[in-house]
């Protein structure tokens, strides 16, 4: 989950994290206010959750609350890469010495959290570490053990800082770590940290994302900081096999299917699921030269008319001509019920489920009735004994063998 | 009219038993079964979704409940 940058400044706020004395107006009348509260030069700046906002002229400066109004007024009224903004952000215009970078994020490799510090602040994280590596401390964190101070400091003291500013900014990083565990975010970061002419450091912009699972454990949090947990926060406007997809899912209560196409562009349409399947085939797909039309998930038992419903949306998908039907490992979906909803989706198509089914490799319960009626519709299929890799293989080269074959 | 993979038949006498109806509503867990006016009706917008647990033949006299495996021309009965 993601939040907006009002929302981020709270949680870091809350967190013990110094900030400037901002203000979120949902109104240009707000932000005058806001302003005149502040006192002084003020940025205003668009709450929408994309990025691009100084390019778009979502981030304006104002010498007064006059013109802090006026820039709200207008600002509350620009679309920035398709999203409306949900207010704007009134900061005071700080007097800044340095801008530093502070963030903790999940090491997926690691599997443990990781604290990033830069004295280089304000600008693309990436291209500090690849041109300024010197400039960047890492440190990895325990997931059992409490976070000590004296890591923080390890991080920080890595990009060559000393004295004074050491001790403030590791605070802030230490800090920074306990909020990215207690509150289960996958990027707790605060780009620029700004140290003030008095040598204090506040966060000037942060940024954080939730882990979708833990946001039922987060509620009170949540509910303090004002997220309304009923809007949706996508990133992008679902597609319309998306948004299919979901009602599908939703209409029946018998097992789970998922559907995403944002990004994708392939040919090969994945029906695939079960265990952290979904993941594992996708890559399967690729590395072996494929190019994969969407991501999927499906398990949990489902129906017969909730996997035809899946598979009738991948096949309707533009250049998708066949589906790869697999799951990992050996689970309780019956084999069957997959296996018939398949093929009348096929069916209902006016599709030859032999010629659209390029793979079927789910093992699971009721395989054997489920090798029955795939033998009766002369669709290839495979057991356990062929590796998810093989088996998205032999997908793979059906597809291209069409494409070869059509050219 | 029936499934793409299943069919199922009540004999003639037997579904027009509202007890034998009753039941079957029951029994099966994908709603293939309504007891209507007291016969059996059989929703065959649900016929494939039939997961072969036997319980409607098991339910009925013997005899009278079969549920036929198109795809493979077996049977369910007693
Ligand atoms: S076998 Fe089970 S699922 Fe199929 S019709 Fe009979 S009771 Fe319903």
């Amino acid at each position: 989950m993601r939040f907006y940058e009002y929302e981020s400044r709270r949680i870091v706020e809350r967190a013990g994290i110094p900030v400037t004395d901002y203000g979120f107006a949902t109104t240009a009348a707000e932000a005058g206010q806001a302003a005149e509260r502040i006192g002084g030069p003020t940025v205003i700046k668009s709450q929408v959750l994309t990025g691009g906002r100084m390019k778009a002229g979502g981030v304006r400066f104002a010498d007064s609350p006059e013109q802090a109004e006026a820039d709200a007024a207008e600002i509350l009224e620009l679309e920035i890469g398709g999203h409306v903004p949900v207010g704007v952000l009134v900061d005071p215009k700080a007097e800044i010495e340095q801008e530093y970078y502070a963030a903790v994020l999940w090491d997926g490799r690691a599997k443990r959290p990781m604290m990033l510090f830069s004295d280089m602040g304000g600008i693309d994280i990436e291209q500090v570490a690849a041109e300024h590596p010197d400039h960047v401390g890492r440190g990895h964190l325990s997931n059992l053990h409490p976070i000590a101070d004296f890591e923080a400091k390890q991080a920080v003291a890595r990009c060559g800082m000393t004295g004074s500013a050491l001790n403030r900014a590791s605070a802030v990083l230490a800090r920074l770590a306990r909020l990215q565990r207690d509150y289960d975010m996958t990027l707790a970061e605060i780009n620029p940290l700004a140290r003030l002419a008095d040598g204090s450091f506040v966060a000037l912009d942060a940024h954080m994302e939730m882990e979708d699972e833990a946001v039922g454990r987060h509620k009170p949090m949540l509910h303090e900081i004002g997220v309304d947990l009923d809007e949706p926060r996508e990133l992008y406007e679902p597609s319309e096999f998306e948004r299919n997809v979901k009602a599908i899912d939703a209409a029946d209560h018998r097992g789970v299917i998922q559907g995403k196409d944002h990004g994708f562009h392939g040919d090969l349409g994945l029906v695939i699921g079960a265990g952290g399947g979904s993941l594992t085939l996708t890559d399967a797909v690729r590395s072996q030269g494929g190019r994969p039309a969407n991501y999927a998930e499906i398990g949990g038992n489902p129906s017969v008319a909730k996997s035809k419903g899946l598979a009738i949306e991948v096949l309707r998908k533009d250049g998708v001509e066949k589906i790869a039907v697999m799951m990992s490992i050996v689970s309780n979906t019956r084999v069957d019920i997959v296996a018939r909803g398949v093929i009348k989706a096929c069916l209902e198509l006016g599709k030859d489920p032999a010629e659209t089914i390029a793979i079927f490799r789910i093992p699971g319960a009721w395989e054997e009735e489920g090798y029955r009626i795939l033998d009766r519709y002369g669709v290839e299929y495979c057991d356990r004994s062929v590796s998810m890799w093989e088996a998205a293989g032999r997908a793979v080269a059906r597809v291209q063998g069409d494409r070869t074959g059509s050219q | 009219m029936h499934g793409t993979f299943i069919d199922v038949e009540v004999s003639g006498a037997a579904a027009s038993d509202p007890e034998l109806a009753r039941k079957l509503e029951e029994v099966c867990p994908v709603d293939i079964f309504a007891a209507a006016g007291g016969t059996v009706e059989i929703a065959r917008e649900n016929l494939d979704e039939c997961v072969l647990c036997e319980l409607c033949v098991e339910a009925a006299p013997r005899g009278t409940v079969v549920v036929r495996k198109l795809y493979d021309g077996t049977r369910l009965e007693r």
